[in-house]
């Protein structure tokens, strides 16, 4: 027998099998539930068509036919090797396990992320309590003029838009902020140290202005409600972007990109979390803040309580206790 | 400075092979789905601002309130933002530029990204994208090994080429296994040839089919100069089927 008849004679026989297993690859893409039958048939599958593509290879370079092989090959292979399905095992586990365990390994930048927002605050306090007129420099005219009346500017904000939307408005734009301070982290680390002394020198300056015209405690009873959570989750976001700078600069693992695909997995699954935080807080901003029917009080109990709640949620214990 | 595959060693023995895809192919299908997505957001935008200038009501969209221009721009940023986050979930790695570019997002394992990596993948477009026109994203393709932008790198993930003709090219298998007296090579040539044969210009394909034809047909060189372009094609169909002229 010549070699292109056993060639002809072997793609023959190999031909209706290729078929079928195509047919079932992608009937198992398609799907999400399988019959242990077809999974079973498609890991022979993998194998045979593994011989198959082995010969091929070699006697059929480059041709159609390793190429069809090639693709039918390694569509099992992600088939076969893929994670399985199981939604709510999987939120389950990066709650209650995986989250408190990357803010363990990040807990080093989460204080040092601080540390440099609470300097930032008070250099910003510091400047505008030195040098008043510099408070141009952060704040816009209509602001200046609103506080030096005796109005916060966060006064008559449900005139303009009602909560719902203030508050879409609102944890928009934190969940934009905390994520830029993560991805800039790309950047050695620069951008996110950045971006939280900018954010932490520019409360400084406002909290500084306000109390020379008499507002500050107004500016805290606004805050307070959401502030709580929504500064430790920009602090969370930061010490996130600062981990990532750091594994490009020490990286720990084999190589800088194993170090930075680590470091980006692990404030992934943190972010995650602070989005649903900001998403709680934007509400809050939104309908508690700005109302003058909530005392001091509530809103010292509503954003403590918040924070509580921000905290149990980092070491895993509200996940634990709401699965117990 | 590119590296053209990925290689994945399989417990068979027999190695995954994918072809990493270049920045051509990626921006290739970035500007379908930049395109698919301005269409979508621009087509919404349209169609209601036509409405409300038609004197169409939206109840309870009180213009105080901002619904209706909440309902204007709302939904075409969302559609425009979100469109290729959305796009890769769902069709796991292959948006429909994607697929029509021929390429797909895998892990680093070969295997279908997870929501997790996708996810990270698309939040870095905000670096990628950065100053303007994806310049960090292409120059990264252009200069990492696996032509991969940063999203990829903190998502573990690659672009790979993924063509669907490769896929269906094993169900073309039977014709080249029709006639017993072709070696499947020659058949397999001879099939591309007749598929593309539309696409090559005449002087290439009439070239191609003389070259093929000389060591398969049964006709004097001379006889086979004397056939015209469709009489090629008949020819090459009949060796191909082993049907008799």
């Amino acid at each position: 027998v010549s070699a292109e008849a056993g060639l002809a004679h072997w793609l023959n026989r190999r031909t209706g099998e290729w078929k079928e297993l195509a047919q079932a690859a992608q009937r198992l893409q398609r799907g999400r539930s399988h019959r242990t039958e077809d999974a079973l048939h498609a890991v022979e599958g993998y194998r045979s068509i593994g011989r198959d593509l082995s010969i091929a290879r070699r006697v059929m370079p480059g041709s159609r036919l390793t190429l069809g092989l090639e693709a039918l090959y390694a569509r099992l292979h992600a088939l076969i090797y893929r994670a399985p399905h199981n939604k709510a095992a999987t939120l389950r586990a990066l709650f209650r396990d995986q989250i408190p365990h990357a803010v363990r390994e990040l807990h080093r930048y989460i204080l040092w992320v601080t540390m440099l927002f609470a300097l930032a605050t008070g250099a910003g306090w510091w400047l505008i309590h030195t040098y008043p007129e510099l408070i141009g420099l952060v704040a816009s005219d209509e602001m200046i003029v609103n506080v030096e009346e005796g109005r916060l500017w966060t006064e008559g904000m449900l005139n303009i838009a009602p909560s719902s939307v203030v508050s879409v408005r609102i944890l928009t734009n934190n969940i934009v902020v905390s994520i830029t301070a993560l991805c800039i982290g790309v950047f050695f680390g620069l951008g996110t140290f950045y971006i939280i002394a900018l954010n932490g020198f520019m409360l400084g300056c406002l909290f500084a202005f306000t109390h020379q015209h008499g507002l500050a405690g107004e500016l805290l009873k606004f805050v307070v409600a959401h502030g709580l959570v929504e500064l430790s989750v920009i602090c969370l976001a930061g010490a996130a972007g600062m981990a990532l700078g750091a594994s490009l600069a020490i990286p720990t693992h084999a190589t800088r990109r194993e170090s930075f695909q680590h470091a980006t997995a692990e404030a992934g699954k943190l972010m995650i979390l602070c989005a649903l935080l900001l998403i709680g807080c934007g509400f809050i901003e939104g309908y508690v803040s700005p109302d003058p029917g909530f005392s001091m009080a509530s809103r010292v109990v509503i954003g403590v309580g918040y924070w509580f709640i921000m905290l149990t949620a980092l070491n895993g214990q509200l996940f634990r206790r709401l699965n117990a | 400075m590119s590296q053209d595959q990925l290689i994945i060693n399989s417990v068979t023995g027999v190695d995954v092979e994918f072809k990493i895809a270049g920045p051509g192919s990626r921006s290739y299908a970035f500007v379908i789905d930049w395109h698919i997505r301005l269409v979508l957001a621009l087509a919404w935008f349209i169609v209601v601002l036509l409405a409300v200038a038609g004197g169409l009501s939206f109840e309870g969209l009180d213009d105080a309130g901002g619904g209706k221009i909440a309902l204007i721009f709302l939904p075409p940023t969302l559609i425009y933002f979100l469109y290729q986050p959305i796009a890769e979930l769902i069709t796991r790695g292959r948006s429909p530029g994607k697929r029509i570019a021929g390429v797909r997002i895998v892990s680093r394992e070969g295997d279908i990204p997870s929501i997790g990596a996708l996810l990270i993948r698309n939040l870095f477009r905000l670096v990628d994208s950065l100053p303007a026109l994806y310049v960090i994203g292409l120059v990264c393709t252009m200069v990492t090994k696996q032509n991969v932008r940063i999203g990829d790198l903190a998502a573990g993930t690659l672009l790979v080429i993924d063509h669907d003709r490769d896929g269906k090219s094993l169900a073309k298998m039977e014709t080249l296994s029709r006639n017993p007296a072709l070696d499947p090579k020659t058949a397999d040539l001879i099939d591309e040839l007749l598929e593309r044969w539309n696409t090559l210009s005449k002087h290439k394909r009439r070239e191609l089919a003389l070259s093929v034809l000389t060591h398969t047909a049964q006709l004097t060189p001379e006889q086979l100069r004397a056939l015209k372009d469709a009489q090629l094609r008949a020819r090459l169909q009949q060796t191909l089927t082993g049907a008799s002229s």
